[in-house]
């Protein structure tokens, strides 16, 4: 600090005209939008309807809005870029420097200031957006219940990565947790008559309870080894499950598993019903607007829990196990419990989801359960970045919510012939996508780590310097 | 005569075997209380085998480690799981290869070694995830006990940096602050000074000297370098091919002539009565 560092002044010099400049960029995004406002006033405002014979103009300006506003963010979202992108180039590497360099936020630091409150934001006025936006609530219907699976795969993105992401361990059959919650809630649902919410805690300890098993025959393992054997679990608990038919009822699944009610409140169009409760006219979709807010307030819990256990001794162990487990063990870190205190905690929240999904479709059987889905999941966290939160949350809305967008681009049948199904195409593009961000950006969506603590000067780390972990 | 009177290490009849092979073979020495100890031999003498029985890296093929408290109470090292041998004994060590958690910031690096007292004060997880407890207060204790010695070990100005980022001396340094936050009885360090140049390897001579006076922490050192263990040893143990061939305080270990046929070999006129006594 004492003397002037030469790779720091020149990078400030160099690095004046292309730093971000926030007012300069909204003003751009503001003329933009007025751009559009005009553009899309003839073309998108009024729309013709026919109602029998009748013919009138139906508004829809909040299309227009919606257009404007998105195209006002994308501009100050394209400023952003570029400016970081620009002042990336000048800024020296700061590897091996021998004074600190002053970092610049970087832009991941600067979106997440405005990203992660919108992410919330849309979250929480999701089926409220989609209902002003379909009209009505059943036409929401499909809308909602694509948020919940994308809540459901976040919450389970979340889970792994304290697993994967933070711990470093590898593990190739987290599914299996997710078939304990579920399966848990429903035998206990179906013989016992217990309610979801007393289910759930359960659903959550028999999970952890899971996961340390699965620790322990595992804890010498590492890498390659590791990923086997996690995967040989995952197939195992779906073979007990096909298998064990007086228990599970085997291939045929689990029906009849009772709803979720508003804490007792059934949603029934009878008169001790939610609707009838509240006053209002009964519809089927209260039932899933209030699946929604669970799944949501379990991904947030979820998330909550993880911020904090990072923050926390066990957390930075978890982390320091990853970067190197000798120098943890030389620091009186008991290497055992921390690692099966990592695999109990992501199993855990396993088994909240999957008892959620147990209570969301009525019906569990072993097929939910495969490879597939645990590979979707890590492939989740492994695209998002390990162990950033806002990273796995990005990437299950790619992951889950693109392909599901698929089927909607009835468009192309116009350019490749009636027969052309995009939806087929899911796995190859996803397969695409995924060598492309290996290409890209091999260390996930997000690779900066965020200090747990900080003395001074929140600095992100770079991701080249993060470990993966060994086990 | 320090090491004899109150050891705070006691080796006795320690022997490794790696199969066929005899790392260590039959070792008896002391580290006294309060003194710096060197461990010193050619490459190869089973220096860093011995630190590993010593702080549970490797599990001795026979013998006893016996470490004793202050307070007169003893433990075998070689019957505690690794961990506890940091936790319990308060033996902490520092590495030949620097092993820093390189992803995360220097601070960060020193919390983590205060990881026992820290799980404690969080009510093992519990208590902290829910907020209630004295964790804040005790992760701020931990913070200054940090910066302490980040200060001493001329650190501070780079506490929000990842490890991995530090210059190699600063990683040296950095990895002995952080042994000395598990606030140890004994550290051991293995080659402290490979790599750093004179500059540097006499700030750390001050440093491990300070450490010993301000903080009453015995110190044992594997090192090559002999400006620094003929500056600040008080005794030095020389190993050759697993075998103590000298014990004693520098002066004496320097002019022992076993210790200097091991280092640089025999004149060409004694060859004959060497080769005569080992009947080749």
């Amino acid at each position: 600090m004492n003397a002037p560092s030469i790779t720091t002044s020149s990078a400030e010099e160099t690095q004046v005209p292309s730093r971000f400049n926030l007012q300069a960029a909204l003003k751009d995004a503001f003329k933009t939008a007025l751009i559009t406002l005009a553009l899309s006033i003839p073309i998108l405002s009024y729309k013709t309807e026919q109602n029998g014979g009748e013919l009138f103009l139906a508004s829809r300006w909040w299309l227009v809005a919606a257009v404007v506003g998105i195209i006002f963010v994308l501009r100050v979202l394209e400023h952003a870029f570029l400016a970081t992108k620009a002042s990336r180039k000048a800024l020296p590497d700061p590897h091996q420097a021998t004074e600190p360099v002053h970092a610049e936020p970087s832009a991941y630091q600067k979106v997440s200031r405005f990203a992660i409150p919108l992410f919330l934001g849309v979250a929480l006025s999701f089926p409220l957006l989609v209902y002003l936006v379909q009209g009505g609530l059943n036409e929401s219907r499909y809308f909602v219940d694509l948020g919940i699976l994308i809540l459901t795969y976040v919450m389970l993105g979340w889970g792994l990565n304290i697993v994967v992401g933070l711990a470093g361990l590898l593990d190739l059959g987290y599914v299996a947790f997710y078939a304990v919650g579920a399966y848990s809630y429903a035998l206990l649902s179906t013989t016992f008559g217990l309610s979801f919410w007393i289910c759930l805690p359960l659903a959550g300890i028999l999970a952890a309870f899971w996961g340390m098993i699965l620790g322990f025959p595992v804890l010498r393992l590492r890498g390659d080894y590791l990923a086997i054997v996690t995967l040989a679990f995952g197939e195992i608990i779906r073979l007990v499950l096909i298998n064990w038919v007086d228990l599970t009822n085997g291939g045929a699944g689990i029906s009849s598993i009772p709803r979720a009610t508003f804490f007792g409140v059934p949603f029934t169009s009878g008169d001790d019903g939610f609707a009838a409760l509240f006053g209002l006219d009964f519809n089927a979709m209260h039932r899933y607007i209030f699946l929604y807010y669970l799944i949501l307030g379990l991904a947030l819990l979820t998330n909550f829990v993880t911020m904090r256990l990072r923050r926390l001794p066990i957390g930075r162990a978890w982390e320091a196990l990853r970067e190197d487990e000798i120098a943890c063990r030389s620091l009186g870190i008991n290497t055992t419990n921390t690692k099966l205190t990592a695999f109990a905690i992501g199993a855990m929240f396993g088994g909240f989801a999957g008892s959620f999904f147990a209570v969301r479709q009525g019906f569990v059987s072993p097929e939910s359960f495969n490879f597939l889905e645990s590979a979707i999941i890590l492939a989740i966290v492994v695209l998002g970045g390990m162990g950033s939160q806002i990273g796995v949350a990005i990437a299950a809305i790619v992951l889950v919510g693109g392909p599901e967008m698929l089927r909607n681009l009835t468009f192309l049948k116009a350019v490749f012939g009636e027969n052309f199904d995009p939806n087929e195409y899911r796995l190859l593009l996803f397969g695409a996508g995924m060598v492309a961000m290996m290409v890209w950006r091999p260390r996930g969506l997000i690779s900066e780590r965020e200090p747990s603590v900080i003395l001074k000067e929140r600095k992100a780390i770079s991701g080249s310097l993060v470990k993966e972990g060994h086990g | 005569m320090r090491w004899q009177q109150d050891p705070i290490l006691d080796v006795q009849h320690l022997t490794m075997r790696f199969g066929g092979l005899v790392a260590i073979n039959d070792l008896s020495f002391k580290v006294g209380r309060g003194d710096i100890t060197a461990l010193i031999g050619p490459n190869g003498a089973g220096k860093t085998t011995v630190f590993n029985c010593i702080t549970g890296f490797y599990k001795p093929t026979e013998g006893m480690l016996a470490l004793r408290k202050p307070n007169g109470s003893q433990l075998l090292l070689e019957r505690l799981p690794g961990f506890d041998i940091n936790w319990k004994a308060k033996v902490a060590r520092t590495f030949q290869n620097i092993r820093l958690f390189s992803g995360m910031t220097v601070l960060e690096n020193l919390l983590v070694a205060q990881h026992n007292p820290l799980m404690i004060s969080s009510g093992f997880t519990f208590l902290g995830v829910l907020g209630i407890g004295g964790y804040a207060k005790a992760e701020r204790a931990a913070i200054e006990r940090a910066k302490f010695w980040l200060e001493k070990t001329r650190l501070i100005h780079r506490a929000d940096d990842p490890a991995g980022d530090l210059p190699y001396g600063d990683q040296r340094r950095l990895e002995i602050a952080r042994a000395m936050c598990t606030d140890p009885l004994l550290l051991c360090l293995d080659e402290p000074a490979a790599g750093l140049n004179p500059r540097e390897s006499l700030e750390l001579n001050e440093l491990l000297l300070s450490i010993r006076k301000d903080h009453g922490t015995s110190i044992l050192l594997i090192e090559h370098d002999m400006s620094v263990v003929m500056e600040i040893s008080d005794h030095v143990v020389v190993l050759d091919y697993g075998t103590k061939i000298s014990d004693g305080s520098p002066t004496e270990v320097k002019n022992d002539p076993r210790v200097i046929a091991a280092y640089l070999g025999v004149a060409d006129e004694e060859i004959a009565k060497v080769e005569a006594e080992i009947g080749a």
